[in-house]
This record gives C-alpha cells, structure tokens and sequence, in this order.
C-alpha cells in the first residue's frame, strides 16, 4: 500500500507552501515534493505600469526584503536610463543592502529556524517558536531582536520607513544621509557585531560534529552568485560566477545583464514556483544553489578581516565545498559578520554625506537588467519598455525560485533518512520542514508570480488514502 | 485572567504586514507574558485551537479558494477579526491583477515564451479566484488597520488597547492608506 503524507502548511517560513510525501509498499519513501501555493501575478499585471512606479511597486513582491527588490528594480530602471549614477548614490544603496542583510538574516536565524536547534526539533509544537525561545533564553532572544531591529533601522534611517521604503528611484536615491543619521548607525555597529560574534561562537561549539552538521542532509550542486571581478564576496555589483563542487568555476565572470543566456526557467503543474537551472545542462540536471551558502561557496574570500578569519575555519579540513543544507545557517552568520564590516567601510567613506545622489535622464534604452543579490540569493529583474517608459514586459527571477530544484531534493533526502515503513512523527515532519527553514525560503518573493506558497504535507496510500497535515 | 488568545494570517499579500508586527521588537518580549500565540506563520500551530481564538490578524486579500475557505474559518473560530494592512482592507497590490482572466495570467507566466517546458500549475495548487477581494468582501470584519504595512506603532495601539477591553481610538496620520 502507497500512501501520500502532507505537510501543510510549512511553517516558520515566509510564505505558504506545503509538503507532498509519496511512500511506496514497504512505507518507505519514493519521492517528494515541495509546493507552492500562491500566486500573484506581477510579471503580468506590471505591464503597462510606468518605469517610475516599478520600484515602488515590485517592493510589494515581498515586505522581508522590499529592500531588494527595490534595488534590482532601480538597477534595471538605472540601464534604461543609461547613467551612471552617482558613487555616494551607490554607497548608500550599499548601506541599505547590508541592512537589509543583517535584518532578514537576523529574522531567519533567531525568529523562524534558532527554535528547531535551541529549543528541540521534538520540543511542544506549542512554545517552538520565537516567544518559546524567549521563555526558555530570553538574553539571547533579546539580542537577537535587537539585532533584527538595527538592520531594520539602518533600513528606516536611510528611507524614512522600516518596510518598503520610498527612496532607491532610477537614477539613485531619493535622499543623501544626515550626518545624525550616520552618527547613529556608527554608534550602533559594536553591539550588532558582538550579538553575531557571541552567536557564531555558540553556534560553533553547539554544532562542531559532521553527524550534527549533517542533520538536514548533504547532496553536491553547483552554486551560483556575485563576486567582485577580483573574486571576493559582492552583493550589489560585479559579475556571475557558477562554480561546482571543488569550487570551479564552470562561469567565471558572466555580465549579470547577460543572465539569460546561461539560466532558463521551467514549470511543473504542481507548483506555482518555477524552476529555474543552468541551461546547458537542462532540466533538473542543471540545479544550482544560491542565497547565504552559494555566496559563500562562490567567492574566494569576503574582503574583511573577521569575515576571513571565519571563512577560513569554516573551509578548514575540507576537500570540496560544503553540500550540508544545515550549513546555510553558518553561511547566514559569516555573512553577517562580513555585512557589519562592510557597513564600517561604506560608512567611513569620506563622500558618504555629499548631497549628489540622483542623475537625471528620460529614456534612452528600451530594454533594463536588473541584478544584486538578496538576503536569499541572486535577485534578477528584467524589463522592457516603449519610448515613454511604459513596461511592456518585465520578467523576475527571484532567490527563491533559483533553489527550488534544490528545496525539492532537501524534502526527499530529509523524508528518506527518517521515514522508514511508514513511521512518520511531527518531529521527523518538522525535520522535513527544517530543510525548508534552512534555505529561508521566501515564498512572498518565489509567487510574485502569481501569490503565495503555502506549505502542506500529505501522505498518500498506495490505495490512494491521503493523510494530510496541514495548517489551515 | 488568563492569556489572550492571539492568530494571524496571511492571504494575497508580501509578508509585510507580519514583519511590521515584528517590528513592535522588545515589546514582543512584553506582550509574550499577556498573549498566547496561536497559530500564524511564525509558529507551529497548523490549525485554529479547538475553542477558537479571542483576536485574529489578517494580512492579504482573499486571491485563491483556499484563502477563501480559510477566511472563512478565520471568522468562525474568532471573535474579533482585524483587516491587517491595505492588500486585506483595500485588495491593493494583489488586486492590480483583476481584469485578467485567471488563465491568461497563468498561461503567460508558465507559458512556453517564458519557460522551456511550459506546463500550466493547475494540479495540487489552488485555484485562482476571478477576481482578487479585499477581506471584508467575504467575511464580517471589525476593525481595519491601514498602511502598507501598518506602521508598528499603529499594530501595538490597537493591539494594546484590545488586551485592556477597550475599543482602538484610530484618527488622524492612524488612518493613512500606503
Ligand atoms: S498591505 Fe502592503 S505590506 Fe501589507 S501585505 Fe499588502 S503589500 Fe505587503
């Protein structure tokens, strides 16, 4: 007898999506699969929207990171304009960017995944949450909210509002930083960085083993994202590299505006996330991983002291790059570490208050890509327009969508390694789920398309009887 | 008297509406010793507790059947339902797609002049509603709090002022849209 388990929704992710597991016979698993159940609809409902509007209004694509997508936005807006803007425009997006980073990451780490490994995978579904873990730790709870809330506030101090600020416009930003503003975010880096510090240390002791580091499975994959034309960590500019397993670059150094010419999306009737891969390699043979451990795995070094030192370790002893899906949570710790220090730079640059930080032009190109990378992986907008500036198409690649081949794997290597003749438990569903949580998926961003994805689990019989978990 | 009993949910939306919820910060830590956190996105709970909850969020505008089924159970199982944010009081960014046919969206986004296969999400998923709604188009609602997102501040007023049995008092900059 086959049967089908359900996990729906997923939870302590950012978004609905649900979970399909197939058991054959014996009750063990045959496949699984990874849904997501919304749909919004910009690619479409974006034509004919003005070029002016689109940063604005691609920030609703997702209120984690509006951030990003307000900056891909502006970026592809910027190379319809054709300028050059301003460089304290540049270092200024910049900041926000590393805001962006800390708080999203600093949500992922402490509000939505920190309950699965400080509080138990098996703790009360109850109190395994952000408010559970502040009963049981409330010091480490607490720092990790504040350090939430001071990316949100480099976020606000730039653009006036915590969440969907009104300021990246094509041609730069809409206004410089006050000396005051600046003043604040500098007095304010120490304690953002000793909360990381502290918890990349407890992080560390707490998971020092493979078997531990092994927890949510390992597979091999290529990984895909920005790094400076020397190599090094990037997140606003610079060019796509691919590598593979041992760190190869398979694309060296590809100009993001050309990204159509190495990554195709597919689509499968059962998910409305799309799947896109590395061309040349077809579909599903070409996945490719993005977001906090792509990055990681495809830059030679981060550019900063401590982010090195860290980076070093993390890459000590081993002989390829880690495959560990566990891992994309000390990815997201080194990156916020090397964010906090990037911040120090960007915001010790002797033009960072100049008060030019807008271009000016009409339109002067029909067609605008938009690339950097967001919390969750390479963010890509795309978009045409008439003479007037009115999009006639526009197409979004978002972090999320790049790792769905990869999600899909997870789920099935995580159901195989604990469901065996049909033993299921909520812990073991959790885990599944966990190899979710780990990628951070953002599943407002992966159904701009159309919506959302909400997570279910459902357990089909071989007889066809559906158990189904889900959340309503 | 014990804990108020608190859900949220989310629809057609971007997730904004929670993370401004979540930008109440320390005062989470303060309001966790009044209120009991069902089920949201941001906990394990899947479903609605067996006796129904006192205050249920709403961010998003209803979008698909599912939402729609669920809106509905949002309504049954609590006794206060708030409009959490424009997408839920107004339908805003998600309703930009009314007027579209559900299958000329679908056919356009999963097409083959956008993917290399071009199959059509039509199994598993729900379906897309012809027309995107705002909340109280399909469920009684009780209050509506505005902006995109709701400025924290305005979620713990409200919030706030309900935990003491009182009825928010929204005026002025409280009832700005965007
Ligand atoms: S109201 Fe604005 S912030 Fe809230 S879900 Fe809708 S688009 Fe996002």
């Amino acid at each position: 007898m086959q049967r089908e388990i359900h996990i729906e929704p997923v939870t302590r992710i950012e978004g609905h999506g649900k979970i399909s597991v197939f058991l054959d016979e014996k009750g063990d698993v045959r496949d699984a699969q990874f849904h997501v159940t919304e749909l919004r609809g910009f690619e479409k409902f974006c034509e004919g929207r003005t070029l002016w509007e689109m940063p604005g209004l691609t920030a609703r694509i997702c209120g984690i990171c509006p951030v990003s997508h307000i900056l891909a936005s502006a970026k592809a807006c910027d190379a319809i304009l054709a300028v050059r803007i301003p460089r304290t425009a540049e270092l200024l997006r910049r900041l926000m960017n590393l805001g962006q980073f800390v708080q999203s990451h600093a949500l992922s780490f402490f509000y939505l995944s920190a309950p699965d490994f400080l509080l138990g995978w098996d703790a009360d579904p109850a109190t395994r949450n952000v408010v559970g873990l502040v009963a049981a730790n409330p010091e480490l709870a607490r720092k990790g909210i504040r350090l939430r809330a001071f990316g949100q506030e480099v976020i606000d101090r730039l653009g006036g509002k915590r969440i969907h600020p009104a300021w990246a416009v094509p041609g730069g930003v809409h206004q410089p930083l006050s000396a005051e503003n600046r003043a604040w975010i500098v007095s304010h880096l120490p304690e953002a960085k000793a909360t990381i510090l502290e918890t990349l240390a407890l992080y560390k002791k707490a998971f020092a083993s493979a078997e531990l580091r092994n927890l949510l499975g390992a597979f091999d994959s290529m990984y895909l994202g920005l790094v400076t034309p020397d190599g090094l960590w990037e997140h606003y500019t610079g060019v796509l590299r691919l590598v593979d397993m041992k760190g190869k670059a398979i694309v060296p150094a590809l100009d993001p505006s050309q990204y159509a010419t190495i990554i195709k999306e597919a689509s499968e009737p059962w998910t409305y996330l799309k799947f896109p891969h590395y061309e040349p390699m077809g579909y599903p043979e070409g996945m490719y991983r993005v977001g906090p451990l792509g990055r990681v795995n495809v830059c030679d070094r981060f550019g900063t002291p401590m982010a090195d030192r860290e980076l070093e370790e993390f890459r000590a002893g081993e002989k390829k790059r880690s495959g560990r899906v566990f891992d994309y949570h000390y990815a997201r710790l080194l990156e916020m570490l090397g964010a906090i220090e990037q911040m120090e730079v960007v915001l010790a640059d002797a033009s960072i208050l100049s008060p030019h930080v807008r271009a000016e032009a009409g339109i002067n190109e029909l067609e605008g890509v938009g690339v950097h990378e967001a919390p969750r992986g390479t963010l890509i907008h795309h978009y045409h327009v008439d003479k007037n500036g009115v999009i006639e198409k526009a197409n979004f690649i978002v972090s999320t969508g790049h790792n769905n081949l990869a999600m899909n794997r997870a789920v099935r290597e995580i159901a195989k390694t604990y469901i065996k003749k049909g033993k299921v438990t909520e812990g073991i569903l959790n885990r599944i789920e966990g190899g979710i949580r780990a990628y951070d998926p953002c599943l407002s961003c992966s159904v701009h398309a159309v919506g959302h994805m909400p997570l279910r689990l459902d357990i089909v019989e071989a007889d066809g009887r559906r158990t189904t978990l889900c959340q309503e | 008297m014990g804990k108020v009993k608190v859900a949220t949910v989310w629809f057609s939306g971007c997730a904004g509406c929670h993370m401004s919820l979540l930008d109440i910060d320390e005062v989470l830590i303060d309001l966790a010793g009044r209120v009991e956190f069902c089920n949201s996105p941001i906990t394990d709970l899947k479903v609605f507790p067996e006796g129904g909850v006192d205050v249920t969020l709403v961010e998003g505008a209803i979008g698909n059947e599912e939402q729609l089924e669920l809106a509905r159970t949002v309504r049954a199982k609590s006794k206060i339902v708030i409009s959490l944010g424009d997408c839920a009081v107004t339908g805003n960014v998600p309703a930009l797609r009314n007027g579209i046919p559900p299958r000329e969206l679908i056919e356009e986004i999963y097409g083959t002049s956008r993917t290399t296969n071009g199959a059509l999400p039509y199994e598993v998923v729900p379906r897309l509603l012809e027309r995107v709604r705002p909340l109280h188009e399909v469920i009684p609602v009780d209050y509506f709090l505005h902006g995109c997102p709701p400025p924290a501040g305005l979620i713990a007023k409200a919030v706030l002022a309900l935990l003491d049995g009182k009825t928010p008092e929204l005026a002025g900059a409280d009832l700005k849209f965007g």
